[in-house]
Order: C-alpha cells, then sequence, then structure tokens
C-alpha cells in the first residue's frame, strides 16, 4: 500500500473511528469533539489527494476501489461540507436541547459522511450501487432526527421514493453486465475501466435502454426533476447541518456515479443520444427549480429548490461535455457546496432566531444580524449566479460548452431561467431584509460556531470567483480529459 | 453463458419458477389483506430461492447455494416475519382506500406483462438469443418491475409500498439468476441491504406512530407540499 492508499484509508476510517466511539461514549460534549476532529482529519487527506493523485487513476486493493481525479475533487467537496457542517453542528445542535440524544445523532452524522466519502472511490459499479443505498439509509434517520410529524414524513418519503428510484440503477446495472458478458463471457470485473474497454462491442440499444436506467435511477438520488419529489422534503426538515451534509456532499456523490456511467456511453459512440438525455433532465430541473423558486414560501424548502437548479446546471456541464463542459461542471459541484452549506447555516441561524420557517414571517434580518446576516446576502447574491462569486464564473464556463449548434437551445433557455431564478431569489432576500420591523425582536445572538463556518465558505468562493488559479484548470481540465470517454 | 446450453429438464425446471413468481405478484396485486401480500411475499422468495439452487446445480456455480439460502432465511422468513410484527403492531388488516381496486389493478398488471413480453421479443431480437428462457427472464423481470411500481403507487398502506419496493427487487433478483448468474457477490449484499432497508422503514414508522397513534395511510402525508 503506498501513500495514496494510506491517505484514502485514513479519510475514510477517520469518520468510522469517530462514529464508533460515539456510540460508545455517548457523551454530548466528546462526541461533538470526536466528530470535528474525523471531519478535520478528512479534510486534511483530502486536500493532501488532491495535489498528490495525479492524472493516471490508482487502483487497489484487487480493483475494487479507484482513486482518480474525478473521485478524489468529489470527495474533496464532501470533507470540505463535513468539515464545516461539523463546525456549525456543535452550535446549532446545541439548540435542539435533545442532549441525551445527541451522540446519536454525531454517530449518524459520522456514518453518513463516511458511506458519502466511501462511494466515489468504488471501482466495481454493484459495490458503488451498495454505497449509495447505505447513503440513504443512514441519511433516512438524520432526516427523522428531529421527530416532528414533518420530519417523519420527510424521511418516509425519502426512504420510498430513493429506494424505488435506485432499484431502477441496479436493474440498468445488471443489464448493463448482461450486455457486456456477450464479449466478455459469464464473469468479468463489473469495473468501470473494464466496462468502458467493451462498451463499443456491446449492443447499442440494450447500452441506451441500461444508460436510461442508470440515469432515472441515480438521478433520482441527485434530484433531477422530474424525480425530485423526495428532496425539497428532505432537505427542508431536516437539521441544517444535515441538510448542508445533504445538498453539498451526497448529491455531488451520486452524480459522479451518472457521469462514469456517461464516459461509458461515450466509449461506444452512441452519438449525441445519452449527453441529449441529460441535457434534458437539467433543463427540466431548472426550470422546476425556477418555478418553485418564485413561488416558496418556506426557508429551507427555497434552498433544496435551489440545489435542484444547481445539480440541473451541473447536468447540463456534463451533457455539454468537452473539456470546459465537464471542467465547468465539476468546479460548479465545488462552488456549489461551499455556497449552499452557506446557505443552509444562514437558514438555520434564521430559524432558530425567528422560530419560523415561513419567509414572511421573517423580517429586518439585516438589522437585527449585521454580520451573520451579511454573510448570509452575500452568499444568496452568489447562489443565484452573480459575480464576483464562483458561481458566476463556473456557470459562464457551462455557458460557453453547450454554445455548439446541438445544444445552444439549452443555453438559451438556461440563461432565461437563471435570470428568472435570480430575480425570485433576491426578491424573498429583499422581503427578509427590508420588510417592515413589526415583529417583537427574534431571540438570541447567532453564536461563534454558527458564524465562523459561514465565512469559512464565503471566503473562498470569493476568491474563486476573482482568481482562477492555473493548477486548478489543468487538475480540472485533465479530470474532464479522463471522464470524457475511452479507458 | 448458463442459458445457451440448458436441458430442457432445467430450462422448464427455469419456467416454471419464473412463472410461478409472476403469478405471486399477481396474488399480491389482487388482494386487498395485508396477511395475503404477506404470505404471497413470502412464497415468493422461496420460490426465488430454490431457482437460485436450480441455477446452482445445473450451471454449476456453487456460490448460488450461498445465494439460495441467504433468499430462504433473509427474504422467505426474516423480512415477513419482521412484516407481520409492524402489521399486528399497526393494527391495520387491510387496505381501505386504493387508488384501484384489485380487479382493476391486476387488469393493469396483465397490460404490463404484455408490455413487458413486447419489450423482451424486441431486446432478444436485437441479440440474437431467440431462446425462449431469456425471453421469458426478462419478461417476468420487467413486468415485475412494473408491477412493484404499480404497488406502490396505487396502494397506501405504508406495508403495501414496502411489499411494493420487495417485489420490485424480486424481480431483479428473478431476472439476475437467470440471464448473469455470475455477479454473486453483488446479489448476496443486495439480499442483506433489503433488509436494513427495512429495518429502516420500521424505525422510522414506529417513531411516526409515537407521534399520531392511529393511521398509517401515506394519505395522510401531505404536510409537505410546494
Amino acid at each position: 500500500m503506498n501513500l495514496i492508499g494510506g491517505l484514502a484509508l485514513a479519510l475514510v476510517l477517520a469518520p468510522l473511528v469517530a462514529a464508533l466511539s460515539c456510540l460508545l461514549v455517548r457523551h454530548a460534549r466528546a462526541c461533538e469533539a470526536l466528530n470535528l476532529i474525523a471531519s478535520v482529519i478528512s479534510l486534511g487527506c483530502a486536500l493532501v489527494l488532491t495535489v498528490l493523485v495525479g492524472a493516471p487513476a490508482s487502483r487497489l486493493w484487487d480493483d475494487y476501489v479507484v482513486i482518480d481525479r474525478a473521485a478524489v475533487w468529489v470527495i474533496l467537496c464532501t470533507s470540505i461540507v463535513y468539515f464545516v457542517a461539523s463546525v456549525y453542528a456543535i452550535g446549532y445542535m446545541r439548540l435542539l436541547q435533545e442532549e441525551r440524544r445527541l451522540y446519536r445523532f454525531y454517530a449518524l452524522f459520522a456514518g453518513f459522511a463516511l458511506t458519502t466519502l466511501v462511494a466515489p472511490f468504488m471501482n466495481n459499479i454493484g459495490l458503488y450501487w451498495i454505497a449509495i443505498e447505505l447513503t440513504t439509509i443512514v441519511s433516512a434517520f438524520l432526516v427523522a432526527f428531529e421527530r416532528e410529524a414533518e420530519s417523519m414524513e420527510a424521511a418516509w418519503k425519502y426512504i420510498m421514493v430513493v429506494s424505488a428510484g435506485i432499484s431502477l440503477a441496479l436493474l440498468g446495472t445488471i443489464v448493463f453486465y448482461w450486455n457486456g458478458s456477450f464479449a466478455l463471457g459469464p464473469t468479468y470485473q463489473m469495473t468501470w475501466a473494464a466496462l468502458a474497454q467493451v462498451a463499443p462491442k456491446m449492443n447499442r440499444s440494450l447500452l441506451i435502454f441500461s444508460f436510461l436506467l442508470v440515469l432515472v435511477g441515480y438521478g433520482t438520488k441527485v434530484g433531477l426533476a422530474p424525480m425530485h419529489t423526495w428532496l425539497p422534503d428532505a432537505h427542508s426538515e431536516s437539521p441544517a447541518p444535515v441538510s448542508a451534509m445533504l445538498s453539498g456532499a451526497l448529491l455531488n456523490t451520486a452524480m459522479i456515479g451518472i457521469v462514469r456511467f456517461l464516459a461509458i456511453t461515450r466509449a461506444a459512440d452512441l452519438g449525441q443520444a445519452p449527453e441529449l438525455i441529460l441535457v434534458a433532465f437539467g433543463v427540466l430541473s431548472l426550470f422546476v427549480g425556477a418555478l418553485f423558486i418564485v413561488r416558496q414560501q418556506g426557508i429551507k424548502r427555497l434552498m433544496a429548490y435551489s440545489s435542484i437548479e444547481h445539480m440541473g446546471v451541473v447536468a447540463l456541464g456534463f451533457g455539454f461535455g468537452g473539456p470546459l463542459g465537464i471542467a465547468g461542471a465539476l468546479y460548479h459541484m465545488l462552488n456549489h457546496s461551499l455556497n449552499k452549506s452557506l446557505m443552509f447555516f444562514g437558514a438555520g441561524n434564521v430559524m432558530r432566531a425567528y422560530g419560523t420557517r415561513d419567509i414572511e414571517e421573517i423580517n429586518g434580518v439585516g438589522g437585527y444580524f449585521p454580520v451573520a446576516g451579511a454573510l448570509w446576502l452575500a452568499g444568496a447574491i452568489a447562489i443565484t449566479g452573480a459575480p464576483p462569486f464562483g458561481l458566476f464564473l463556473s456557470e459562464f464556463t457551462i455557458m460557453r460548452a453547450g454554445l455548439k449548434p446541438s445544444f445552444s437551445w439549452a443555453v438559451y433557455v438556461m440563461a432565461l431561467l437563471l435570470i428568472v431564478i435570480f430575480v425570485g431569489f433576491m426578491n424573498h432576500f429583499r422581503r427578509m431584509y427590508y420588510g417592515p420591523r413589526d415583529e417583537p425582536a427574534p431571540s438570541g445572538a447567532v453564536s461563534a460556531w454558527c458564524a465562523v463556518p459561514m465565512w469559512i465558505v464565503l471566503v473562498p468562493l470569493l476568491v474563486l470567483g476573482l482568481w482562477w488559479p492555473n493548477a486548478m484548470w489543468q487538475y480540472l481540465a485533465s479530470t474532464a480529459q479522463s471522464l470524457s470517454g475511452g479507458p | 453463458m448458463l442459458i445457451q446450453h440448458l436441458s430442457p429438464l432445467a430450462s422448464s425446471l427455469f419456467s416454471l419458477e419464473a412463472i410461478a413468481t409472476l403469478l405471486l405478484s399477481f396474488v399480491m396485486l389482487g388482494s386487498r389483506w395485508l396477511k395475503n401480500y404477506l404470505y404471497a411475499f413470502a412464497a415468493e422468495s422461496w420460490i426465488i430461492a430454490m431457482l437460485s439452487a436450480t441455477a446452482a446445480f445445473f450451471g454449476g456455480y456453487p456460490e448460488l447455494y450461498g445465494i439460495a439460502a441467504l433468499t430462504f432465511f433473509f427474504r422467505g422468513i426474516v423480512l415477513p416475519l419482521l412484516l407481520w410484527r409492524i402489521i399486528r403492531r399497526l393494527e391495520v388488516d387491510r387496505e381501505i382506500h386504493a387508488v384501484l381496486q384489485p380487479s382493476s389493478s391486476i387488469v393493469v398488471g396483465a397490460l404490463f406483462v404484455v408490455f413487458a413480453l413486447a419489450v423482451a421479443f424486441r431486446v432478444a431480437e436485437r441479440l440474437n438469443v431467440e431462446l425462449p428462457i431469456t425471453v421469458l427472464a426478462l419478461t417476468v423481470m420487467l413486468s415485475m418491475t412494473l408491477i412493484g411500481f404499480l404497488i406502490l403507487s396505487v396502494r397506501h398502506e405504508a406495508m403495501s409500498q414496502v411489499l411494493g419496493l420487495l417485489v420490485l427487487e424480486n424481480g431483479i433478483q428473478i431476472g439476475t439468476q437467470i440471464l448473469v448468474p455470475g455477479m454473486p457477490l453483488l446479489l448476496e449484499l443486495v439480499i442483506l441491504f433489503d433488509l436494513l432497508v427495512v429495518v429502516a422503514c420500521f424505525g422510522v414508522l414506529v417513531r411516526y406512530l409515537e407521534i399520531h397513534a392511529g393511521t398509517t395511510s401515506i394519505l395522510a402525508l401531505k404536510r409537505l407540499v410546494g
């Protein structure tokens, strides 16, 4: 085992150890610390891995694990969100007055981080499926943590919709394997690379059929419309740190599976059909996101629909393809992870302070919370894709990638919908910041645990919007190369 | 491949077992009583376990015996027992507000089978494998997936939904065993995962009941909209 393998192992073991020891210790303060330490270790390993992992992928442990740049990039997004959400959770979860059950929250939280960190590394398509299924099971308990009727409803819908969707992905995986077995014989390694190699010899119509099944299956988990129905409920009813993890970490983890399957179909040279399907899902997600953002009343549901919108943008980037499209989509994943954590943290603070989740009942945020309110507002400007933040750059890159004859229609629709979303989003924030301040003042100040993570994510978001490090673009371009087809 | 050189006996056994599972999913579609669902599901799982054993015996895949045992134990005994306990605890015997009456859902299910058969024929034609058993396996796999979704969409009792999900996965498992018996590891894990899903559902349901004593119809789940 080399250094890269060791780091990957440490990255995954840290949350595992934290989860197990939380169950043993059962002391709320100790569990907070354990989870935080695990998240710091994971983040450190992910950062070092990002620097170390070169363009050729390394495969470890009998080919069951693949450590390539695409996986490491997703892991980096996940571990950043895990870290900031762990800091935020310390401040936020104390407000819930659930001291006795808190150890369970941290055990599940670390377990959830573990499953999301493991999935992108899976080189076997079957094991990847299992890792994604595990994320659902663990996070369903986190969604239901607050034990209100709404949380239960959200958890139930989450389990049922996502499990049904993901069984379609299983069906697709099996059809993929069956299709390959005509060329490779009844038993072979189900790795991404093996399938990409055999793809040109596969039956084309069956390949498209299986890709569709996989896309709908994992698309359910990504929250692409029209399979998104679980997402607003689960994201809005879970505690704010969990919402951040669901949105910033989990969605990317499922997206990478779709992208890897897409790379297999690209190797088979199917023309533009798979890309076109992905682009269609992306546009529909943007459309649904825009409609529900404009008329939204719940503050966290607003953020959830914004996640659907941004996953639509990422799907468009991967669908447009080419180095620009894929690099832009990967970059957008990072920006979205940073920004959406900020938005959910802000929403959590406001919800606790005002004791409501209705946008209409929240007034004068800027006046009551000058610093945290300003951070949240800056995040809102960033999430709509306005300059000078990172999302502007990544959305702009994706649009540029789409400006080719076959996809230009999608770019125009995307531009239009992004403007609608900007207006709708800003209108909600205008109401919350400058509405009449006749209500009794909200209670409590925002603690440092809840404010510091907002700074931690906003600063890189601003830096990445103003300055494009050359090394990062090289990195993304080489990742795009490996994801655009061929073994 | 296994299915390309099967003895007539083996291939008729496979067909018999596949058709029996499909029929049992119609029993589930046609019944209102939750217990009958459960019995049909348990019987279906036993037949699938038999099918795994058949595939292991005739195809020379000793791992499949393990899957047969796992399927029999977990899907045939543990899951039904768990679900049975939940049903008893919930004190709901039957589906009260089904969107589609059992008789109509059988008709819709039959249409799904016809559709699946048409798809299976086309696929087999494109692949140049015109063995009846391939067509049958594909038909059963696709139609049970569709029937699973049908149960999910027309039944409102929480338990029926869990069972719908399991029918869906039974269909996938049966197809897998005939078409690609060479991927055993995945299947074993999938069987265990079903158990986890059901346990997760169980946890959520029990907590839900602590809050609202009474209904477990998903029609009550309408707080979160928009």
